[in-house]
């Protein structure tokens, strides 16, 4: 059986600039993949990249068919891309906001049947947002609005989502909640995931495997363990932390260097 | 399961399609038991064929143990598995997961808005004549009906030969420049947009004064005028299109916004050099400018029906479209669109559709603009009823404004640019105050 997302030497180049070489690697069915790396590392990038919404030298191949090559519509029905700032329409309902996530099974010019309201409804209860289906998007905080574009993500049954930083604009609270709600996620509707995350300890304890990029490069690769050092940390982010491991969990801190 | 179940009522009584057994189903709402039920799309699509409707508990348990036994006994890796996800055996969704569209008290409003300002508009002029005798006239000119007219040979002259082809080409042009107004501001997301952005006016206005200035002696302008208009219409976005493309604008709607600023500097230009030359044509150039429905006759409602027909409902048909576009551009690509295409394909109904309007009536402005945010303010900003709405009030709007027009100054004419500006500027001011309501 052919692997979710297989990527194969992918180089994408905007403007002039490479902002993402030779990048290999496999994702297993099931598997919850981070990337990881300083600002411009390119993570954004190969999401984009994967989404099939940039061009790229090299091969992508989502569920053994090669993106390149695929409609945007089969390309929608597999993967579903949750970005880092969604545009939320405010008066959009949850409902509403939910459903257009099933455009990839609407016929162009068709509107929504039974079955899509059904899947969006799923989607909806899942995410315990029955309450607000008929709120307007305005009027929700932001875990909340986290929810109802997981939901629209959801709703899309596309078997590999992407998130783009799923927690930046989360308190400390909702970002523990928001993963633990993708790993539920992840393992009842047997999701493959790829995460850009900014928080290493968070990506070291949700991912099954980090790719640490820099500069358009995967550097390092494998669990938090190999990958999370703090060789490697400072060498990449110019940043200095204390890696801990403690109970076979890695935990990232910064500290201050001692004042001259 | 995130969610705490309440346990639902179940009010309706039912007879399971397969079995024949009496069960109790919430039908539709939140919390029945068939939400716990997961089946695969396959089963359901074979009880989908039993019934259009859910089957009783047992009934639905059965399909999902024989699921079970099915995918134990066949290879562990069977692909039908993991490639299709499993759905709710629930056959009914819950009424509050629904796009609302129009709200039906809404539509009412506006069909009613639409019929009453033709019947005034019919009713209105030097010759008065009762709302209700026209009403019936209206109805006699249908089939099956038996309902006798109670106007004069006159009367029904003055009606259905000179203010129906007016009062309906006015109808037909609102309708038009309001709905493209309202596409144009999805697929730029920008509230300013108008049916004129892309160098349509600026088009029009050159293909008209050409065809006033250059007209050969013995044909009439008038027959030329409109589709000299509408060509150069046509043209001056195309040009627009072309440039903005070239300059890889179109995923930039901001670059093709300013490729249709110079196309229609540049055509203006030429516009007006073209007038410097031939002075003796600006009077009727400058009265086209303004638009009006003056000349209206039957002829004009066929030449421009078909294509305001045709392009309204493509857009219409775009409606959705329209909302997953508000998305912005990246995640419409995300969800599926060929954003693109899309774009180019609303962009090319909409233009259509403004220079027929525009090639019979000339410019009209602030229909396009005003119409939609209108509607936006009072009824919702989802294109599902920014669309249907806009065509409709439009149309009764701009039968309104031309009543104003024709009777303010009778027996002279303003013409209609003025009324439509008149009343326009100063809602425009109010819309604009509220634009981070309406927020692109």
């Amino acid at each position: 059986m052919s692997a979710a997302l297989d990527i194969r030497e992918v180089t994408v180049t905007l403007g002039r600039a490479q902002v993402v070489r030779e990048v290999s690697t496999t994702v297993q069915r099931g598997e919850w993949v981070a990337l990881i790396g300083p600002n411009g590392a390119g993570k954004t990038t190969i999401l984009r990249a994967l989404a099939g919404l940039v061009s790229f030298a090299g091969e992508i191949l989502l569920e053994g068919r090669a993106v390149a090559t695929s409609s945007r519509r089969e390309i929608a029905r597999r993967i579903a891309l949750v970005p880092q700032h969604p545009q939320t329409p405010p008066e959009l309902t949850v409902a509403e906001y939910v459903l257009l996530g099933r455009t990839p099974h609407i016929g162009y010019l068709a509107t929504e049947t039974r079955t899509d309201r059904l899947a969006a409804e799923r989607a909806i209860a899942r995410l315990a947002l029955r309450p607000f289906a008929e709120r307007p998007l305005g009027s929700l905080s932001g875990g909340e609005l986290q929810r109802v574009v997981l939901a629209r993500a959801l709703a899309q049954e596309a078997q590999i989502l992407l998130l783009d930083e799923p927690t930046s604009a989360l308190d400390l609270g909702r970002q523990q909640q928001a993963l633990e709600l993708v790993d539920s996620l992840r393992r009842d509707e047997e999701l493959t995931v790829v995460s850009a995350m900014h928080d290493l300890s968070l990506a070291g304890q949700y991912a099954d495997r980090l790719l640490l990029l820099d500069r358009g490069q995967v550097v390092a690769e494998g669990s938090a363990h190999e990958v999370l050092s703090e060789a490697s940390i400072a060498a990449y982010y110019g940043a200095n932390v204390r890696v801990i491991h403690e109970n076979g969990r890695v935990f990232v801190l910064p500290q201050r260097a001692d004042p001259p | 399961m995130v969610e705490k179940r309440e346990r639902a009522t179940l009010p309706r009584r039912k007879l399971c399609a397969s079995c024949g057994a009496q069960f109790g189903c919430a039908h539709g709402e939140p919390g029945c038991w068939c939400e716990s039920i997961l089946l695969r799309r396959e089963t359901l699509a074979e009880i989908r064929a039993l019934a259009d409707d859910c089957l009783c508990p047992a009934c639905l348990t059965g399909f999902a143990d024989r699921e079970r036994s099915d995918s134990l006994s066949d290879d562990s890796s069977n692909p039908a598995r993991s490639s299709g996800t499993t759905r709710w055996a629930k056959a009914i969704p819950h009424r509050a997961v629904r796009a609302r569209g129009v709200p039906p008290a809404w539509g009412v409003c506006a069909v009613l808005f639409v019929l009453g300002s033709l019947l005034f508009a019919l009713a209105i002029g030097p010759i008065s004549i009762g709302a209700g005798s026209i009403a019936k006239s209206a109805l006699s000119h249908l089939p099956l009906l038996h309902i006798h007219s109670s106007l004069s040979t006159v009367e029904e002259a003055i009606v259905w030969q000179i203010r129906a082809p007016r009062v309906v080409l006015a109808a037909l042009v609102g309708g038009m420049l309001a709905i493209s107004g309202s596409a144009y501001q999805g697929v730029f997301r920008n509230p300013l947009a108008d049916p004129y952005l892309l160098g349509v006016a600026a088009g029009a206005g050159l293909g008209a004064t050409l065809a006033i200035a250059y007209a050969p002696a013995g044909s009439r302008a008038g027959e030329l005028l409109p589709l000299s208009a509408f060509a150069g219409a046509i043209l001056g976005v195309t040009c627009a299109y072309l440039l903005g493309r070239s300059v890889g604008g179109v995923r930039n709607t901001g670059t093709l916004i300013l490729a249709g600023v110079v196309v229609a500097a540049f055509m203006t230009a030429v516009q007006t050099f073209v007038q410097q030359q031939h002075s003796q044509t600006l009077l009727s150039v400058y009265s086209w400018l303004l638009g009006g429905f003056g000349s209206a006759d039957w002829h004009d409602v066929v030449l421009v029906a078909p294509y305001i027909a045709v392009s309204a409902t493509v857009l219409l048909l775009h409606r959705r479209i329209l909302d997953v576009l508000s998305l912005g551009d990246e995640e419409a690509a995300s969800l599926g669109l060929d954003v693109r295409r899309v774009r180019l394909l609303i962009v090319v109904a909409a233009t259509a559709g403004t220079a027929a309007a525009v090639a019979v009536s000339g410019l009209i402005g602030f229909v396009g603009i005003i119409v939609p945010h209108t509607v936006r303010l009072l009824v919702s900003t989802s294109y599902r009823a920014v669309m249907p709405l806009s065509l409709l009030v439009g149309a009764g709007f701009l039968v309104l404004a031309d009543v104003v027009a024709r009777t303010v100054m009778s027996p002279s004419e303003l013409p209609i640019g003025v009324v439509t500006a008149f009343f326009g500027a100063p809602f425009f001011a109010v819309v604009l105050r509220n634009s981070r309501r309406l927020g692109a």
